[in-house]
C-alpha cells in the first residue's frame, strides 16, 4: 500500500499529469452542481419552478444529481449524529444506560409513518421556503441512515482490544489523541461498511420523502422521487423506464467512485495481524494514488487530520482502574439518575394515554395488531419463500469462485436500488391480470430486501472451508444429507445476518408496498402498512402513531424472539 | 554485585500491596497479598510465577495502569497516580496498532508527549535503528513477523527514553529460536550500556529465561500471589545455560515452585468451608495418560526431574506444573523437590486397556474430586437424573472468581465425559446420566 506512494515520491515528478487535468474537471464540475442546487434551496416555495416536476428525460441528470446532494446531507448529518451518540453512549455508563435502549427502538420504528409530520414541522420552521421541504427529506433519509452507524460505532468503542488500550494509556495518550489514535481507527471498517449499508437503505426512503402530501397539498421537491411519482400520476412508462436508468447511473457511480474506494482503503484499520489476501485497489483508489495533484490534495487531508488528531486536548479524567473494588460507582448518583428517568418515563406515559384516550379506542388497537397480524404473516411467507429461492442460488454461485466474484457485486448492487422505483411495472401487472391485491403485492415488500439474503449466502458459501468440503466429498455425502449436515449449517450465521436485514427491510417497505397506485387507480392490501399509509393520508395522526407503534412492536418481538436467539445459536454453535 | 545494586538510587517501591477483586455477598477474591518489591536503577529483575499467580497484576500496578486495593507504589520516593512519565511497557501481545507503520507506532509515545515532529522522528529513527528494524519503518505490523512485531514494541518503549522498563511476558508469544535472538540482543545492548533505560522489570513464567536474563529473581505462589522466595542470581553476562552452577539454579526454583504447591491444602487461606473451594486446572486428559505412559516407560521408570522433563517434552514451566499437580490431586503421581515420580495407581493406569483406564480414572475422581462426586451424586438422586450447570456454578462462584468458576466446571465436565460419569448438554447446560451404562 504505501510501497506504491513511496515509489511515485522518489520518482519526483512534480508537474501535473494528464490525470490531474481530469481530476480537476471532475472537481469544479462537482462544486458547481453544488452551488447551483444549494442555490435552489433558498427560494421560495411558490416560485415558478421550485415544486415542479417535469418529465422530460433531459431533466434527469440534474433531478439524480439533486437526490444524490440530499443522499450526502443527510449522510453527513447521520455521521455527525453517530460520533456524538455513540461516543456518549460508550463513554458514559449513565448515558449509556438510556441510548442504548432507545437506539434499539428506533432501529425498529419504520419512520417512513412520520413523513407527512416531520414535512410539516419543518415547513413550520421555514414557512413558505423550499428549504423546510429539503431539510423535512434530508431528515427522512437520515432516519433511515443513522441507527445501524451509530450502533456499529457504539459497538467497536465498546470493543477496542484490552491490550492496545492499556499501551494507549501507559504511553500517556490524552482522551482526545485515543479517540482518533485508536478508537475510531478500530472502528472505521465497520463503520464504513455500514455507511454503506446505510446509503443503500437511505434510497428507499429518498424516493418516498420527494412527494410529500399533507391533507390536500402535495409537494413535490425536484429529484428522481418526484419524477417517478409524477409519472405513476400520468401513466408514463417511459419515464418510469428512464428513472429507473438514471437510478442505476447513479448508484453505479457513487458506488464505483465512494464506496469501492473507501471499503479498500479501510481495510488498512482492520484490526488482524496477519497478513490475509487482499483484493487488488479498486481503480478510483489507484487513480487518487498515482495522480499527482489528488494525492497532495489527499495526504493535505490526511496530513491535517493527523495533525488534529494528535492534539493533547483532554478532559482531565481521572485513571480508569479495572479494579471494580478501587473505585465503585456512586450509588446516590446512580439513584438521583434512576429517578428522573423514571419521572420522565412516567410524564411521558401519562401523556400517551391521555393523548391514546381522546383519539383512540380499544378496538383501534385490536384493528392494528390484527392488521400487523396480516403483515406478519406476509413477512413469514416472504422470508422462507425468498430463502428457498435464494439460499440454493447462493450456494451454487458461493462455491464457484469465479461466478461469486461476478455475482456478489450485482447482488450488492441489487440490494442498494430502490425497490420501490420498481413497483409500477407490478402494479401494471396486477391491474391488468385483476389479480388479487392481497396476494400481488405482497412480492414487492422484498423486492429491494431479498438481496441481502443472497448476498451474505454466497459470501458464506464462499467462505465456507475447503477441506470439510472435501471430508464431505471423500465420505460420499451428498443429496439432501449433504444439504442438512455440511452447507447449511455451514451458512447459517452468514444467512441469519441477511436474513435480519431483510425482515427488517420487509417491515418497513410494507408502508409503502401495501399501497400502490396507477394514475386513478389504487391497490389496497389488508396490512399494518397500508393502514399506516393511509392514516397518513387523512392527515389522522392518532391511527398513524398507533399504526407506528404496533408495527413497532412487532419488529421489536420478532427480532428478540426469533432472530436474536438465532443469531445467539449461530454464534455459539455454527461459527466455523 | 547484589552489594552495589542495593547501594543505588532506589527506583520504584511497592509497600504492603494487595489487589482484591470485589465480589458481591461472599469474601473478596485475593490476586495480591502483602507485596512488597523495591527496585533499584542497574538492575533486571524477574517475576516468575505460575499464571495466575498475579505476576501481571503487579506489573500493571506498577506501571500505573492498575490502582491497587490497598498499599503504596512510589516512583523515586513519591505516590503514583496513574501511568508514570518515566514507565514504559511491553506486551506480551505487542499491542502495536495496526493501522499504523512501523515508524508511527514508535513515535507513538513521543506524540502523546508533544514532541514536535521533526524530533520525533528523529528519536524514533534512532530507536528503530538501535533495535535492528532499520529499513522496516514503513512497513505495517500485519507484515513482519513476530519477532521484528516485538522489536518494534521494544523500540516504542525505548523511544521514550524511561527509566523503567516493563515487560509482561515479552518473549512467550515467539518461537524458541526468535525468542532467544531476541533476549541475547537485548542483553547485549544492557551490557553495552546502549539501552537508554536504568532498570527493567519483566514478568516471565519460563524459568531458564528468568536465569538466563535477571539478577534478581521474585518467585511468586499462586492463591493469593505472594512473593515465596527472592534469589539473586551471581553469574555475569554471557551466561550458558549448560553452566552446572545455571543448571542447579534452575532445578532449585523448579523445587520452590513445585514445594509451594505440595504440602499446603489450598483451602487454608479461605475459610475451611466446603470441599468444592477446589479450583481444577484445565487439563485434558490425553495429556494425563500421556504424561504418565512417558513417566512409567524408559528413561524415567517412574520417576522423573522436572526441568529434564520440561526440556525433553519441549514444556514450559507453566505447562507441565499444572499436569504434575493434576496428576497428584488425583492420586496417581506425587511432585517433591522438583521430582514428580508415578504412584502404584497411576502404574495400574498405564497398564490398563481403555474401558479399564476410564474406570479407574471414574474412581480417582470421584474420591478426590468433590465437584464431580457432588454433580454425580445428585444426579443419582434426582428422578429424571437430570441437573443444570448453573446450581454448581453458582455454588463455586461463592469460593472463586467467575473465571476460575467457569474453568473449574468446564474441566469437571471434561473429565466426568471421559470417565463416563455423567454426560453434558452444552445447549441446554445440563448433566444427565444419558448413554451412561
Amino acid at each position: 500500500m504505501s510501497a506504491t506512494i513511496n515509489t511515485s515520491l522518489a520518482a519526483g515528478r512534480r508537474l501535473p499529469n494528464l490525470w490531474d487535468a481530469a481530476a480537476l474537471l471532475c472537481v469544479f464540475g462537482a462544486l458547481i452542481a453544488v452551488t447551483h442546487i444549494a442555490r435552489g434551496t433558498m427560494i421560495p416555495i411558490d416560485a415558478p419552478g421550485a415544486t415542479e416536476v417535469s418529465l422530460d428525460p433531459w431533466h434527469l441528470p440534474e433531478y439524480a444529481v439533486r437526490t444524490t446532494m440530499r443522499m450526502f446531507a443527510a449522510l453527513v448529518c447521520s455521521l455527525i449524529f453517530t460520533f456524538i451518540y455513540a461516543a456518549a453512549a460508550a463513554k458514559s455508563r449513565r448515558a449509556g444506560l438510556v441510548l442504548i435502549p432507545i437506539l434499539d427502538v428506533l432501529q425498529s420504528v419504520p419512520i417512513l409513518g412520520f413523513l407527512t409530520f416531520t414535512v410539516v414541522f419543518f415547513m413550520n420552521l421555514f414557512p413558505g421556503q423550499v428549504l423546510g421541504l429539503e431539510l423535512a427529506a434530508i431528515f427522512a433519509i437520515f432516519t433511515s441512515q443513522a441507527w445501524n452507524m451509530a450502533f456499529s460505532l457504539y459497538q467497536s468503542l465498546k470493543t477496542v482490544p484490552a491490550d492496545l488500550m492499556e499501551a494507549s494509556l501507559s504511553f500517556h495518550q490524552t482522551g482526545w489523541q485515543r479517540f482518533w489514535r485508536l478508537e475510531v481507527p478500530f472502528a472505521t471498517p465497520g463503520l464504513v461498511w455500514n455507511t454503506m449499508m446505510s446509503m443503500s437503505g437511505g434510497w428507499f426512503f429518498v424516493v418516498a420523502s420527494e412527494a410529500v402530501s399533507v391533507g390536500d397539498n402535495t409537494w413535490k421537491l425536484p429529484g428522481i422521487g418526484s419524477y417517478v411519482a409524477m409519472a405513476l400520476e400520468q401513466k408514463d412508462i417511459a419515464a418510469v423506464v428512464y428513472a429507473i436508468i438514471a437510478m442505476l447511473a447513479v448508484i453505479l457511480a457513487y458506488d464505483q467512485l465512494l464506496f469501492r474506494p473507501l471499503v479498500a482503503w479501510s481495510s488498512k484499520f482492520r484490526f488482524e495481524t496477519t497478513a490475509g489476501a487482499t483484493a487488488s485497489d479498486p481503480w478510483v483508489l489507484r487513480l487518487m494514488r498515482r495522480t499527482r495533484l489528488l494525492q497532495l490534495v489527499g495526504d493535505g487531508f490526511g496530513d491535517a487530520a493527523a495533525r488534529l488528531g494528535g492534539l493533547r486536548l483532554s478532559l482531565p479524567l481521572p485513571l480508569r482502574p479495572r479494579a471494580t473494588a478501587a473505585r465503585r460507582p456512586s450509588r446516590v448518583v446512580d439513584g438521583i439518575w434512576l429517578a428522573v428517568l423514571v419521572g420522565v418515563l412516567g410524564w411521558a406515559g401519562y401523556k400517551v394515554v391521555g393523548f391514546a384516550a381522546i383519539e383512540l379506542r380499544w378496538s383501534d388497537l385490536g384493528e392494528a395488531v390484527l392488521l400487523g397480524l396480516i403483515t406478519l404473516l406476509r413477512v413469514v411467507v416472504l422470508m422462507i419463500l425468498a430463502s428457498l429461492l435464494w439460499v440454493p442460488i447462493g450456494v451454487w454461485l458461493g462455491l464457484r469462485p469465479v461466478w461469486a466474484r461476478r455475482a456478489q457485486p450485482v447482488a450488492q448492487f441489487l440490494a442498494a436500488f430502490p425497490a420501490n422505483l420498481l413497483f409500477p411495472p407490478f402494479v401494471l401487472f396486477i391491474v391488468y391480470f385483476h389479480l388479487s391485491p392481497d396476494i400481488w403485492l405482497t412480492p414487492l415488500m422484498v423486492l429491494g430486501t431479498q438481496w441481502y439474503i443472497l448476498f451474505n449466502v454466497i459470501a458464506g458459501a464462499a467462505a465456507f472451508p475447503g477441506d470439510l468440503r472435501e471430508a464431505a466429498s471423500n465420505f460420499r455425502i451428498g443429496g439432501w444429507l449433504w444439504w442438512r449436515k455440511v452447507i447449511l449449517p455451514g451458512i447459517f450465521t452468514y444467512y441469519i445476518t441477511g436474513a435480519i436485514t431483510a425482515s427488517g427491510g420487509s417491515w418497513n417497505a410494507a408502508i409503502v408496498a401495501e399501497v400502490a397506485s396507477w394514475g386513478d387507480t389504487k391497490l389496497v392490501a389488508h396490512g399494518l402498512g397500508a393502514y399506516i399509509a393511509e392514516a397518513t393520508d387523512k392527515g389522522d395522526m392518532a391511527r398513524v402513531v398507533l399504526g407506528v407503534a404496533v408495527m413497532s412492536c412487532f419488529v421489536v418481538l420478532f427480532n428478540r424472539l426469533l432472530w436474536r436467539p438465532m443469531y445467539a445459536y449461530a454464534q455459539r454453535r455454527l461459527t466455523l | 554485585m547484589d552489594i552495589a545494586v542495593a547501594t543505588r538510587p532506589c527506583l520504584m517501591e511497592v509497600q504492603a500491596c494487595r489487589q482484591a477483586y470485589h465480589k458481591d455477598a461472599s469474601a473478596d477474591l485475593v490476586v495480591l497479598d502483602g507485596v512488597n518489591l523495591t527496585l533499584h536503577e542497574g538492575e533486571i529483575v524477574a517475576l516468575l510465577g505460575r499464571s495466575g499467580s498475579g505476576k501481571s497484576t503487579l506489573l500493571r500496578i506498577v506501571s500505573g495502569l492498575l490502582r491497587p486495593t490497598a498499599g503504596t507504589v512510589l516512583w523515586r520516593g513519591v505516590p503514583i497516580q496513574g501511568p508514570t512519565e518515566g514507565v514504559a511497557m511491553v506486551f506480551q501481545s505487542f499491542a502495536l496498532f495496526p493501522w499504523l507503520t512501523v515508524q508511527e507506532n514508535v513515535e507513538l509515545g513521543l506524540e502523546a508527549r508533544g514532541v514536535p515532529r521533526a524530533e520525533r522522528e528523529n528519536l524514533g529513527e534512532a530507536a528503530i535503528d538501535l533495535i535492528g528494524l532499520g529499513g522496516f519503518e514503513s512497513a505495517y505490523p500485519k507484515e513482519l513477523s513476530g519477532g521484528m512485531r516485538q522489536r518494534v514494541g521494544l523500540a516504542r518503549a525505548l523511544v521514550v527514553h524511561p527509566e523503567l522498563l516493563l515487560m509482561d511476558e515479552p518473549f512467550s508469544a515467539l518461537d524458541v529460536l526468535t525468542a532467544e535472538t531476541l533476549r541475547t540482543d537485548l542483553i547485549d545492548l544492557w551490557m553495552d550500556g546502549k539501552l537508554p533505560v536504568k532498570s527493567i522489570l519483566m514478568v516471565t513464567h519460563n524459568i531458564e529465561e528468568a536465569v538466563l536474563m535477571c539478577d534478581r529473581i521474585l518467585v511468586f505462589s499462586s492463591n493469593p500471589g505472594r512473593v515465596a522466595s527472592e534469589m539473586i542470581v551471581p553469574f555475569p553476562h554471557p551466561r550458558n545455560r549448560l553452566d552446572p552452577a545455571f543448571r542447579q539454579m534452575v532445578d532449585d526454583i523448579y523445587a520452590v515452585m513445585t514445594r509451594r504447591s505440595v504440602p499446603e491444602p489450598r483451602a487454608a487461606a479461605a475459610a475451611p468451608a466446603s470441599p468444592l473451594a477446589l479450583p481444577l486446572q484445565r487439563v485434558g486428559t490425553n495429556l494425563m495418560s500421556g504424561l504418565m505412559e512417558t513417566l512409567a516407560a524408559a528413561p524415567y521408570n517412574g520417576r522423573a526431574d522436572l526441568p529434564a522433563l520440561a526440556a525433553s517434552l519441549q514444556y514450559e514451566v507453566d505447562e507441565l506444573l499444572p499436569l504434575g499437580e493434576t496428576l497428584q490431586l488425583l492420586g496417581f503421581a506425587v511432585l517433591e523437590e522438583g521430582d514428580i515420580h508415578l504412584k502404584d495407581a497411576g502404574r495400574q493406569f498405564v497398564d490398563a486397556d481403555t474401558d479399564e483406564r476410564k474406570r479407574l480414572f471414574a474412581t480417582a475422581l470421584r474420591a478426590h474430586v468433590p465437584l464431580i462426586n457432588m454433580i454425580r451424586q445428585v444426579l443419582d438422586e434426582r428422578w429424571n437424573h437430570r441437573a443444570s450447570a448453573v446450581r454448581f456454578r453458582d455454588e463455586l462462584e461463592d469460593h472463586m472468581s467467575p473465571d476460575y468458576a467457569e474453568d473449574t466446571l468446564r474441566t469437571a465436565v471434561s473429565w466426568g465425559r471421559y470417565a463416563e460419569l455423567f454426560s453434558y448438554d452444552e445447549e441446554a447446560e445440563q448433566f444427565s446420566l444419558e448413554d451412561i451404562g
